[in-house]
């Protein structure tokens, strides 16, 4: 049977060492204050070893004209992994996801470009297939406490309620939805199993759901409570005491059907 | 060597990866004429059925790989979109014909659970149903990666060295004599799939 999966998200933005153009790792609470903690290739290459089930790349900068320094990280990432990678951050046109797919990724991830433009992820699905097309949706509450898609970097409040996103862009094409709670990121408070309890129920593609976790019972929740197909974890895997072998572990306790590494 | 079909879309790079790390030459055929040097062919995933005929048909494709696998019987593997343009038809977005080696259609996956997903997303186990030279030393239940909304739906049980469930039988692996198949990446299935990578590359008919 099909095992649920744990998918260690990968934050990037340029370096902010001056004459840098590298691209280094950071973390993130609620979408601000990067902090700089270490190197793409180097984190992606401990995951591979610890049986990382795929790796979410973000790019947070997002410029067009950064894409040379993400497509050398990806580069350099699929020499040493043979796991799915997804890319996202930034990815405006059908071109932006081929070159990425060329460069190593396996899964292209729109966001912003996504709600400014639906019918791109049916023109990136058509060219690159379905099951490429993951559409990432950060929510929060907004003023009057209603869940709402948030673009930009969780900057911009969208006329879209999460759950309705997601089905729209399923209809559209989209292979999986990637489900970010900007309020919990980086917080280790858990995840928002009510909202993604909320999308699972609504759309029948896969979701994976990321925001939040700092222990290996929020992960747990994340499965049985929010339904999720996958959970992403960004500081939890590389900023906390936490890693996939112990947390792999937590999950066969709690009966849910992992990959179980020997 | 080992030659991937290029046409414009497709994971290549991860499978030249995967062969190098395992210590094998690999080239890009990007022209017909550049199927002549290679002892085996790979046929990679990602992208769309018609897409993907339509770019072999154009590189003049066809021909060049009827003649190269089945008058010269160069080992050659199809990796999940590479596998479905195997069949008779495809039809995703209309029916389209594909490269018949195998008979049967590639349909949309209705697995029989409604609470199941599509596309088919993840580390699924596999069962053997034929022993294969791929899956050597790899044991049962094995889980590989998937990632497919399409799947191949058979005429004969005949050729089918391994399955996988999803709300019902999906075919995970084909193989007729020096023709192989896999649904699953095993460019992205880490170290069972660098094993049967490793299989076919040494695989002698």
């Amino acid at each position: 049977m099909l095992k649920s999966r744990l998918i260690p998200k990968l934050q990037l933005k340029p370096s902010s060492r001056a004459g840098s153009s590298r691209m280094v790792l950071v973390t993130t609470v609620g979408f601000a204050s990067a902090v700089e903690i270490g190197d793409p290739v180097s984190q992606a290459k401990i995951y591979e070893a610890q049986g990382a089930d795929e790796l979410i790349f973000l790019d947070l900068a997002a410029t067009s004209d950064g894409r040379e320094a993400l497509v050398d990280v990806i580069r350099k990432v699929a020499e040493h992994v043979f796991m799915p990678v997804t890319v996202g951050g930034g990815v405006r046109s059908v071109d932006d996801a081929r070159l990425l797919v060329a460069n190593g990724a396996d899964k292209i991830c729109l966001n912003t470009a996504a709600l400014d433009n639906p019918d791109l992820i049916g023109e990136i699905a058509e060219v690159c297939g379905t099951s490429s097309v993951v559409v990432s949706i950060d929510y929060r509450l907004d003023r009057f406490g209603l869940y709402r898609v948030y673009s930009q970097n969780g900057t911009i409040p969208r006329e879209w309620q999460p759950a309705d996103w997601a089905a729209e862009a399923a209809r559209r094409g989209a292979g999986e939805i990637l489900l970010t709670s900007i309020a919990r990121d980086g917080t280790g408070r858990g995840l928002d199993v009510t909202l993604t309890s909320q999308v699972a129920r609504t759309v029948s593609i896969p979701v994976i759901t990321s925001g939040g976790c700092g222990q290996p019972s929020h992960v747990v929740a994340g499965f049985i409570e929010g339904m999720a197909d996958a959970v992403a974890a960004g500081t939890y895997f590389c900023f906390r005491d936490q890693n996939l072998v112990q947390t792999r572990a937590q999950l066969v306790n709690a009966a849910i059907p992992v990959r179980v590494m020997t | 060597m080992i030659g991937i079909i290029d046409q414009g879309m497709g994971n290549i790079l991860s499978i030249r990866n995967a062969f190098e790390a395992l210590g094998h030459e690999v080239k890009t055929c990007r022209d017909a004429a550049d199927l002549r040097g290679m002892q085996r062919l790979v046929l990679p995933g990602i992208g769309a059925f018609e897409d993907r005929m339509a770019g072999l048909t154009r590189g003049g494709f066809t021909a060049a790989l009827e003649d190269a696998v089945w008058n010269e019987g160069k080992p050659i593997l199809g990796i999940c979109l590479g596998m479905h343009v195997m069949a008779d038809w495809g039809t995703e977005g209309g029916r389209c014909r594909g490269l018949g080696w195998f008979g049967g259609e590639v349909v949309r996956l209705t697995p029989a659970d409604c609470r199941l997903r599509v596309p088919h997303v993840g580390w699924n186990e596999v069962t053997f149903r034929a022993t294969s030279p791929l899956f050597e030393g790899v044991p049962a239940g094995a889980e590989f990666y998937f990632v497919h909304s399409y799947h191949f739906r058979p005429d004969v049980v005949d050729g089918v060295a391994a399955v996988c469930h999803h709300g019902g039988e999906i075919v995970a692996a084909l193989q007729r004599g020096h023709i192989f198949a896999t649904q699953f990446h095993p460019e992205k299935s880490q170290a069972y799939g660098l094993t049967v990578l490793e299989n076919f590359a040494r695989y002698k008919s």
